[in-house]
Formats: structure tokens, C-alpha cells, sequence
């Protein structure tokens, strides 16, 4: 069924068109003016455009960026390879090969540590479940960084030394969560001495 | 024809080139960095000239280059049942005459080259060369003739393309064009009336006589709207560039154009608007009239009683004279885009309903109420 539209009704001076002009130009010479003889990001000039390369807009601090291992106080990764964020990876992008700390550190027969770590930064959706899913607080996507374009696959291949040496967007490598080592009288949990 | 004579001549021709032809591209400019400010963006900036590590880029004025030397570089298609003969000619058809219309255009007062150096006398003496390429002693009726021919080149193109989409454009823009040169030339019937003349320098002169409110906008307002709108509609642009019509027919009549052919069709509609704005400065805002600026130096007076005066050399008022001509026309082509950028297109029917049913008999009674006022005011 056609539906009937009723034609507006217009006074004699809108359908004479010519005031009807006048008041359009009026805005948009006004808007013109307004733009043209302002200085951009000054008030009263309403271009909003970013020049991007040049300038860049900071992306919001819970943007997810590209991912950072983070590192403990002596710099090596707070990763102890449960493998938990590449279970919880719906891309399956992370690749990790645990492996033992050597016979006499600290940590040996206590934890593992990741021998290798590899994400596909190509397949990576950034949907942020690795971050969730670590109980170390060791992969983290705050770099505020997007992922650079490049014409290589193997750019975007990221290992563990290209994952530790990406700071956060605030520049430091380590995160603001505390981390207690066994043997810091912080450390809230077992440890080999009182364990056995 | 002495020497002096064909010396000047050529150099009226060169300035008068050298305006059109710069004007173009400086216009494609404005119209998208003009569109740019009045939608919020920034605009067409970044194409440069590196000099030094510095890239130079004018605010942009360098796209209308890139976009001549992209032009000259593209294929030059033909399509393989077009007429290649049409083909070709159609975009010379539609650009020549539009220059050749600037031959009738005054762009300044009459130069007295005895008198150059001193304040012009009351009745100079020697050889006076006036600032137009060609009096011609049918005055505007001649840019009426040759602008006519523009029709011709949208038409040609749109016949010999081999396209569907070229053929409705160029029947669209014939039909267009042809009725609003018809309100077009009754429009400003009335004006000459009131000038009792056709040549541009007299209407000028008459309007120069009697000061800024014998302007002819303020003499013949409506003659003023429709030559204006009409004028538009003649270079088909938004609102009336229904023969080009990029959503319904994907460019019209030059659909099949591109390289610097297409790139002539473009220089012809800019061209097309620096004649009509040029025009409209002649016949409605005084020509190159400054307020208070006589040929012999200013005269601020009002109401009898005369407040400033001061006398200028002949070649100073000459170019005083020719820097406000360029100037209105400057202004009423930014009205131009002013327009252009304001206002949604009209439908077929609307454009020529528009012609035939309100602005012909508009520009009728104009004449016939002019014609009354002089009739009865005996002037």
C-alpha cells in the first residue's frame, strides 16, 4: 500500500526560496568564518581532525595494546610458564616451551620459567584473555601501543626478547603489582622449607 | 592598426589569460578548502614541494598541480565505439568559448597613455586605449552567444560517448542550458533599459555616475537573483548540476572522459563561473567603481558637503580600478562556492519547472515594471 505524504506547509517566504537561501547561507558563512579565522584546537573553532602521522591521539589506559612480558625486580620474566594464557587463547597464538631454572638458583624445583614464548601478533585477536587468565601478572597488553603494519609475516612474529623489551605506555618494565619472591618475609604463601 | 594599438591588444589578451587561467585552478582550491572549513575538516593540504627537509606546500594550492600533472599522465580513453572525432572536439567546444567570453569584459577605465604619470585632466587628450580586449558594439548580447556555445560541447559529449549515462546527461544538460539562457537574457532586459545600453563599459559608466547607490544591485534587485541563479544554473553546478548528476548518472555527459580531457570539462565550469561573476560584477556592482574614487583622485563628500580630497596619478587610479574589479568578481565567485556548499540539488523537474513557470514569468514582469518606472519617472 502506498502511504501518503502530506506536502509541508509553507509560508509565502519559504516558498519564495530566496530568504530560505539567505538563511542557509547565513549558517554556513558563519561556520566558514568561524573556521577559517581560528587557530585549530582554539576555542571557537569546531575541525576536530587530527593530523595523524604528525599528531597522534593517546589511546585510552585500558586500550589493549600490544603485548609486554613483564619483568621481576632482577629483570627476568615474572612468567612461570603454566601455560594458562595460551590455554585461555581462543587464536591460539601463544606458543610457550617451559623449561626448569639451573640446579643452585633460587627457584629451581619451585617454579619454571618460559624457555620459549612466542606470539603471532597476526592471529592475536586482542581480546585481552591471556592478560585475564595469568595468575603472575607477567603478560600484560598496557603498552598503548597498536601493532605497527609492515609487508613481512615474520614482523609480526613476536618472541620472548622482542616481548620483554616492549615497556608499558608509562615506560617501565615491570608491573604495579608487588611480587614476593620465596624467601622475602613478604612472601605470603609455602616455600620449600616449610613446605616439607 | 598602429603598433601601440596591436601591442596593447596582445597585452589585454595575455592579462586576460593570465586571470582566467590562474583563476581556475586557484577556484578548484577554494571550492575544497572553502567546502572543507564550512563541514569541519581540514581539507586538501598535504601535496608539497620539498625544499630542503621544509615541504612546501601553500596550504594546499599545490593539489590543483598535482591534479594537472596527474591528468596529463592518465590514459586518455576512448571508448572503442565512441565517434573519436566528437570525442575529441567536445571538450575544446566547451572551453574556447567560455574564454573567448572574457573579450567583451571590462576589466578597468579607459588608459590614457599621455597621461600615465600625471592627475588625469577633465578632458584628456591623445590616445586612450580602453581596458577590454574587443568593444564590440553588441556588448553583451556577444557573451550571450559564445557561452551559448557551451551547450554545444555538453551535448557533442554527451551524443558521440556511447553511453547511456553520457546521452541522458547531455540531453539534460541541453535541455538546462538552453531554457535558462532564455531567463538569462530576459532577466537582464531590464537592465538594459534602465542603462539604455548593451556595451559593458556604458553600463558601467552609468552606474559609476551615479555613485554606489546606483549600483545595479540596488536598481534591479530581481534581475540581480534571477541572472544569478540563472548564471549558476548555466555552469551547471550544484544546485543545477542535474546534467552531471554523480549518483544517478555517474557523471553525465563526461562519464567517458578522463585525463585532461575530463580536466577541460573541469577548466570550462570554472572558467564558466569566473565569466558570469565577472559579469555580474559589470552589470550589477559598478564594475571597477570605487566609492569616493573619481579618475582624478578621491573625493570623500556627502550630502553636498565635501570632507576629503586628495589627487592620484592616472596609473594609480587605473590600477586601483583594476584591483577592484578583480576583487568583486573574487568575492561573488566565494559566493558562488558559498552557494554551491549550502544548498541540496533539485530534481529534473524541479529545475525546469523552476525555469518556465517562475523565473521566466518573474524576469517578464521585471521588464514590465521597469518599463513602467521609466515610462513614468521620465528618466
Amino acid at each position: 500500500m502506498a502511504k501518503l505524504i502530506s506536502r509541508p506547509n509553507m509560508t509565502a517566504a519559504e516558498a519564495m526560496y530566496v530568504p530560505e537561501i539567505a538563511k542557509g547561507l547565513g549558517i554556513t558563512i558563519g561556520r566558514f568564518f568561524k573556521n577559517t579565522f581560528s587557530s585549530r584546537g582554539t576555542e571557537g573553532n569546531e575541525i576536530d581532525t587530527i593530523d595523524y602521522p604528525e599528531e597522534r591521539r593517546t589511546y585510552p589506559e585500558r586500550f589493549r595494546g600490544i603485548h609486554r612480558l613483564t619483568h621481576r625486580a632482577d629483570g627476568s620474566p615474572r612468567c612461570v610458564a603454566c601455560l594458562c594464557c595460551s590455554t585461555a587463547c581462543p587464536a591460539q597464538c601463544i606458543h610457550i616451551e617451559a623449561a626448569e631454572y639451573p640446579q643452585g638458583d633460587a627457584r629451581h624445583g619451585y617454579e619454571r620459567f618460559p624457555k620459549v614464548f612466542v606470539i603471532d601478533e597476526l592471529r592475536c585477536i586482542f581480546c585481552g584473555f591471556c592478560v585475564e587468565a595469568c595468575p603472575c601478572d607477567a603478560i600484560r597488553m598496557d603498552s598503548g601501543l597498536h601493532m605497527p603494519p609492515s609487508t613481512q609475516r615474520a614482523h609480526f612474529i613476536f618472541d620472548k626478547e622482542m616481548l620483554m623489551a616492549i615497556p608499558a605506555a608509562d615506560g617501565s618494565f615491570e608491573t604495579k603489582n608487588p611480587r614476593h619472591e620465596p624467601g622475602d618475609p613478604t612472601h605470603p604463601g609455602v616455600d620449600r622449607e616449610h613446605h616439607h | 592598426m598602429d603598433s601601440v594599438l596591436v601591442a596593447a591588444t596582445v597585452g589585454k589578451i595575455l592579462f586576460v589569460l593570465v586571470v582566467v587561467l590562474t583563476l581556475s585552478p586557484v577556484l578548484v582550491w577554494a571550492d575544497r578548502r572553502q567546502s572543507a572549513m564550512i563541514q569541519d575538516r581540514v581539507g586538501p593540504n598535504r601535496a608539497g614541494i620539498p625544499i630542503g627537509g621544509f615541504n612546501l606546500t601553500l596550504a594546499g594550492l599545490l593539489h590543483p598541480l598535482a591534479d594537472a600533472l596527474k591528468f596529463m599522465w592518465k590514459e586518455d580513453f576512448i571508448p572503442p565505439k565512441a565517434d573519436k572525432l566528437l570525442h575529441a572536439l567536445a571538450p575544446i567546444v566547451s572551453v574556447i568559448p567560455t574564454i573567448a567570453a572574457f573579450a567583451v569584459i571590462p576589466f578597468g577605465d579607459v588608459i590614457w597613455l599621455d597621461h600615465l604619470g600625471e592627475v588625469l585632466p577633465a578632458s584628456p587628450s591623445g590616445r586612450g586605449i580602453p581596458f577590454q580586449v574587443a568593444s564590440l558594439n553588441i556588448g553583451v548580447l556577444y557573451v550571450f552567444a559564445v557561452s551559448g556555445m557551451g551547450v554545444v560541447g555538453a551535448a557533442i559529449a554527451g551524443y558521440c560517448s556511447d553511453n547511456k549515462y553520457s546521452l541522458l546527461g547531455g540531453l539534460r544538460a541541453a535541455g538546462q542550458m538552453v531554457s535558462y539562457e532564455v531567463t538569462l537574457g530576459l532577466s537582464l532586459v531590464g537592465c538594459f533599459m534602465l542603462y539604455n545600453s548593451l556595451l559593458l563599459e556604458d553600463m558601467v559608466s552609468w552606474q559609476i555616475d551615479r555613485g554606489i547607490l546606483g549600483w545595479g544591485i540596488w536598481r534591479q534587485p530581481v534581475a540581480f537573483i534571477l541572472f544569478y541563479a540563472g548564471s549558476i544554473a548555466e555552469t551547471k553546478r550544484i544546485p543545477f548540476d542535474i546534467p552531471e548528476g554523480e549518483s544517478e548518472l555517474a557523471g553525465g555527459y563526461f562519464t567517458e572522459y578522463s585525463g585532461m580531457k575530463f580536466g577541460m570539462f573541469m577548466m570550462g565550469e570554472y572558467i564558466a563561473m569566473v565569466v558570469s561573476c565577472a559579469l555580474l560584477t559589470c552589470i550589477f556592482f559598478g564594475g571597477w567603481d570605487v566609492p569616493f574614487l573619481a579618475r582624478d583622485g578621491i573625493h570623500f563628500s556627502l550630502l553636498g558637503h565635501t570632507y576629503f580630497e586628495h589627487t592620484m596619478a592616472h596609473w594609480a587610479v587605473s590600477v586601483i580600478y583594476i584591483a577592484s574589479f578583480l576583487a568583486k568578481t573574487v568575492v561573488l565567485l566565494w559566493l558562488t562556492l558559498m552557494i554551491r556548499w549550502s544548498l541540496p540539488r533539485f530534481r529534473y523537474d524541479q529545475v525546469m519547472k523552476m525555469c518556465w513557470r517562475y523565473m521566466l514569468p518573474l524576469s517578464l514582469l521585471n521588464i514590465f515594471v521597469t518599463g513602467m518606472v521609466i515610462l513614468f519617472s521620465g528618466s
